[in-house]
C-alpha cells in the first residue's frame, strides 16, 4: 500500500524513470545483438577466433558492474557522467549470451540438413542465411531473452552514474534506509523482466514452430532499431538548449544539497537544470565535473584535499578552504563560498549524560573514560585519523576495548545505552531524534568537513545565473539547518524537493 | 560420355585409400546402380561427381570438362541430389523445399511455385494437401518423394542418389522404387544411385557396378552381374534371400 501511494504521490517522476529504463534495456540489448549475432555467426565458422572472442566476452562478463563503470568513466567518448557509459556497460554484459547462444546455435545445426545446402550449391552466404540462420534463431533468441532479463537487472546500477532508470529508487532507498522507495523501484524493475522474459519466451516458441519467418524477424529488429534512434535523438535534440548540470553523491545530505543548488539556480532563470544527483561517490562526482558532464556539486573540504588531491588536510577551517581552493583552481574548478555548516566527525553521547555529568567538550570525557564503553564505525576504528589519534590527541583511557559496528546502527546503540560514547555524522539527523549531545573538539582533532560548491569555472562564466545562485547560499546552511533538512527527509518522509524549496524561501536573493 | 571416372584415386590427408584405380563411364540418359557394404567408398564416389571432393589422383570428368576446372557451385546447380537421410530444410513447408534450387537461380516466384506444384504432383504429393506441410508432419515415404522433387526441380541433367530408399519400410521401398524407375523412363536423367542392398541395385540399374575395398571390381548389365564368377560379387549375391528375377523390372 506505502509503495502504490509513493506511486501515485510521484506519477510523472516515477513513468519517466520507467520510461529510461526501458530505454536503456532497449538499446544495450539492440546493440549487443547488432554486434554478437554477426561476431557468433564469425566464431562459429572460424573455431579459432570464436574461442578468442568467446574468452573475451567471458571475461568481460565477469566484472562486477559497479566496477565495470568505474573503468569505464574516465575513457573519452564512451566514458562520463549519465546514461552513455551505462549503456555501453549494459551492451557489454549482454554479449556474452548472445554470441554464445548464436555460435551453439549454429554449431548445433544437423550436419546433414547443411550438406544438402551444399550439395544443391548453395553459396556460403545463401547457407548462412536459408539455412543456418533461420535454424539457429530460436537459439539466438533464447540469447536474447537471457540477455533482457539480465540487463533488467543491470541497468538499476546505472543510476550510480546519473544514467537514471528504476535504480534511483534502489538507490535513493538504500540511502535514506528506506523499504518503500526501494521497494518502488525494485518492484516495476522485477514486472519489466517478467514481462520481457514473457514477451521473449512467446517469440521463442513461434520462431520455434515456424510461425515467424527470418526476413520478418530481421525486418522488426530494423524497426525497432529505427525507433530507438528516433525517439534517442528527439530526446538529444531536447538536452541541447542551454542547460547547467547539478551533481551529488549518494547519500541524503548531499541529495538535499543538490536539489537546493538546482532550485536556487532555477530561481535565477535562463537556464534549463538537469540533475544528476545520487551519482556513487566522490569518485564518480569528481570524474564528472572534470570531464563536463556536470557543472556543478558540493564537495566537503576535508575529502577534497584527501580524497581528491591526496594532502594532508589543514586543520583549521580557513586554511582548509584556501587549500581546496587552490587546487581546484589548477583544475579549471572554482571552489565558491563556503555553505556555511561542517559536516565533521562529532564524538557524541547520551543528552541525559551530559547534562547530570556537565560535558562540554572532548576533554571533559578524561573524568569518565575509565568507566565507559565506546561504539565506533569500522572506517573510523581502522583510519589513523580516526580513534588511535583521537585517543592520543585527547588523553582518554576507556574502561572497555571500543565496540565495531556498522555506522547505521550506532545512533541507535547509543540511545539505547550498548554503548556510552561514539563517533557521528555532525549533520546526522539522529543526533535531534534520540536527543544526543555533541561535545566540542576544542583541541581541533577532527580536519574541518566544511561543504563548499564546486563549479566548472568556464560554466560559471558562461551562465551567471549559477554564481549568483551559489552567492546566495553562502553561509546560509547551518549545522542545525542540516541536521533539520536531514531529519526531515530520513525521519519525516519528506519529499526532498519540498524540504529544499521551503528551506530557499527562507534565504534572501541577493 | 556424360560421367567418366579416370583412373581415379581418392584419400584423405593421411588417411588410407578409400578409392583407387576406379574408371567408369556413364552415358546419357542411363540409369546407374553402384552396390557395396558400407564404408566400400560409395558416398565418396558420388561426392567426387559434384565436385563436393575433389580427386587425389586422376580426373572426374564431368560433361566434358574436369571437376577441378568446373566452378562448384555452378556444377551443384546442374546435379540434383538425393541424400541418404533426406536432409530436408526442417523450417521450410514443402513447397519451399523443392523449390529451393529454382529460387537460387533466381526464377521468378510463380514460375518457382508452379514448377515446385508440378513435381509434387509428379511424385504424387497433391499440392493443395502437402504444399504448406513442414517435412515433420510427413512420413518417412512422402518425405523421401519430397527429396526427389527437390532434386528434379531444375531438370538436372544428372541426378545423384546416396541410400536413397534405405530408411523406408520394406512395401514403401517397392512402392516408391517402382514410381521413380517410371519416373526415369519418362525424364531421361542420367541417374547415378548408390546402395548396399543388392536387391536395390538390380531393381534400379540399367547398369550395375560392385565397388569392394575401393575398387570397382565389375560393370555390366544386371543379368551378366547376377551370373558374374567373381567372388567378391557372389558374396553379396549369396547373402540374399531367393531373389526375384534379375533385371525384372
Amino acid at each position: 500500500m506505502a509503495v502504490l501511494r509513493f506511486w501515485l504521490a510521484h506519477r510523472a517522476e516515477a513513468t519517466g524513470l520507467l520510461e529510461q529504463h526501458v530505454m536503456l534495456v532497449l538499446v544495450s540489448t539492440l546493440a549487443a545483438i547488432a554486434l554478437g549475432v554477426p561476431a557468433g555467426v564469425l566464431s562459429a565458422r572460424r573455431p579459432h577466433l570464436g574461442r578468442a572472442l568467446l574468452v573475451a566476452v567471458s571475461a568481460a562478463q565477469t566484472v562486477p558492474s559497479l566496477a565495470l563503470l568505474g573503468f569505464l568513466l574516465p575513457i573519452p567518448f564512451i566514458g562520463g557522467i549519465g546514461s552513455r557509459t551505462a549503456l555501453v556497460a549494459l551492451t557489454i554484459y549482454a554479449l556474452l549470451p548472445i554470441v554464445r547462444t548464436t555460435v551453439t546455435g549454429i554449431r548445433t545445426i544437423d550436419p546433414a540438413v547443411v550438406e544438402a545446402g551444399v550439395a544443391m550449391g548453395m553459396t556460403p552466404r545463401q547457407l548462412l542465411w536459408l539455412v543456418q540462420f533461420p535454424l539457429a534463431l530460436p537459439s539466438i533468441i533464447a540469447g536474447i531473452r537471457v540477455a533482457t532479463v539480465i540487463g533488467v537487472g543491470t541497468a538499476t546500477i546505472a543510476a550510480a552514474i546519473g544514467a537514471g532508470g528504476l535504480g534511483e529508487y534502489i538507490f535513493r532507498g538504500l540511502s535514506m534506509v528506506d523499504t518503500t522507495t526501494i521497494l518502488a523501484g525494485a518492484i516495476p524493475a522485477a514486472a519489466l523482466a517478467l514481462v520481457a522474459d514473457g514477451l521473449l519466451a512467446w517469440l521463442e516458441r513461434r520462431v520455434a514452430r515456424g510461425r515467424a519467418t527470418t526476413r520478418g524477424l530481421v525486418q522488426t529488429a530494423a524497426a525497432a532499431g529505427l525507433l530507438v534512434v528516433l525517439v534517442a535523438s528527439v530526446a538529444y535534440a531536447r538536452t541541447t538548449v542551454a542547460t547547467v548540470v547539478v551533481g551529488s553523491k549518494n547519500f541524503t545530505e548531499q541529495v538535499i544539497l543538490g536539489e537546493i543548488v538546482a532550485q536556487a539556480i532555477e530561481a535565477e532563470g535562463g537556464v534549463r537544470v538537469v540533475r544528476k544527483l545520487n551519482l556513487g561517490g566522490t569518485f564518480v562526482c569528481d570524474r564528472g565535473i572534470r570531464s563536463g558532464d556536470l557543472d556543478v556539486y558540493v564537495e566537503y573540504t576535508g575529502t577534497a584535499v584527501t580524497a581528491v588531491f591526496h594532502e594532508a588536510v589543514p586543520h583549521e577551517s580557513r586554511q582548509a578552504y584556501e587549500r581546496a581552493r587552490a587546487l581546484y583552481a589548477r583544475d579549471g574548478l572554482t571552489v565558491t563560498g563556503a555553505l556555511g555548516f561542517n559536516n565533521t566527525f562529532a564524538i557524541l553521547v547520551r543528552g541525559g549524560d551530559a547534562q547530570a555529568l556537565g560535558l562540554r567538550t572532548i576533554d571533559d570525557l578524561q573524568s569518565v573514560a575509565g568507566r565507559w564503553t565506546p561504539g565506533f564505525g569500522y572506517e573510523f576504528l581502522q583510519r589513523d585519523d580516526g580513534y588511535p589519534g583521537l585517543v592520543r590527541a585527547y588523553g582518554l583511557g576507556f574502561g572497555a576495548p571500543p565496540r565495531s559496528m556498522d555506522l547505521s546502527l550506532i545512533y541507535r546503540a547509543l540511545a539505547d545505552g550498548q554503548v556510552d560514547v561514539i563517533a557521528g555524522d555532525a549533520t546526522s539527523a539522529m543526533i535531534e531524534a534520540l536527543h544526543l549531545t555533541a561535545l566540542e573538539d576544542n583541541r581541533r582533532y577532527f580536519p574541518p568537513y566544511d561543504a563548499v560548491p564546486v563549479a566548472r569555472t568556464a560554466s560559471l562564466l558562461a551562465h551567471p545565473a549559477i554564481g549568483r545562485a551559489l552567492a546566495r547560499l553562502a553561509g546560509h546552511i547551518s549545522d542545525r539547518d542540516m541536521r533539520e533538512m536531514n531529519a526531515a527527509v530520513d525521519l519525516g518522509h519528506r519529499d526532498v524537493r519540498d524540504v529544499a524549496a521551503r528551506f530557499l524561501d527562507r534565504i534572501p536573493r541577493s | 560420355m556424360l560421367v567418366q571416372f579416370e583412373n581415379v584415386g581418392f584419400r584423405h590427408a593421411g588417411g588410407p585409400p578409400i578409392l583407387s584405380g576406379l574408371r567408369l563411364s556413364i552415358e546419357a540418359g542411363q540409369m546407374v546402380a553402384l552396390v557395396g557394404r558400407s564404408g566400400a567408398g560409395k558416398t565418396t564416389l558420388l561426392k567426387l561427381v559434384n565436385r563436393l571432393l575433389l580427386p587425389t589422383a586422376g580426373a572426374v570428368i564431368v560433361e566434358g570438362r574436369d571437376t577441378r576446372e568446373w566452378d562448384g557451385i555452378r556444377l551443384r546447380r546442374r546435379i540434383g541430389y538425393v541424400f541418404q537421410d533426406v536432409g530436408l530444410f526442417p523450417h521450410m513447408t514443402v513447397e519451399e523445399n523443392v523449390s529451393v534450387v529454382p529460387r537460387l537461380e533466381r526464377w521468378p516466384a510463380a514460375r518457382a511455385r508452379a514448377r515446385a506444384h508440378e513435381l509434387l504432383d509428379l511424385v504424387g504429393l497433391p499440392p493443395p494437401i502437402y504444399a504448406a506441410r513442414r517435412p515433420r508432419e510427413l512420413s518417412g515415404g512422402q518425405r523421401q518423394r519430397v527429396g526427389v522433387a527437390r532434386a528434379l526441380a531444375i531438370d538436372p541433367p544428372i541426378l545423384l542418389m546416396d541410400e536413397p530408399f534405405g530408411a523406408l519400410d520394406p512395401v514403401t521401398r517397392a512402392e516408391v522404387r517402382r514410381e521413380f524407375v517410371r519416373l526415369q523412363d519418362r525424364l531421361h536423367t542420367t541417374v547415378i544411385v548408390v546402395t548396399h542392398d543388392i536387391a536395390e541395385a538390380f531393381a534400379l540399374g540399367q547398369r550395375v557396378g560392385v565397388i569392394d575395398g575401393g575398387e570397382l571390381v565389375v560393370y555390366d548389365t544386371p543379368s551378366r552381374v547376377a551370373s558374374s564368377a567373381d567372388p567378391r560379387v557372389r558374396a553379396l549375391i549369396d547373402a540374399l534371400p531367393p531373389l526375384p528375377a534379375p533385371g525384372s523390372r
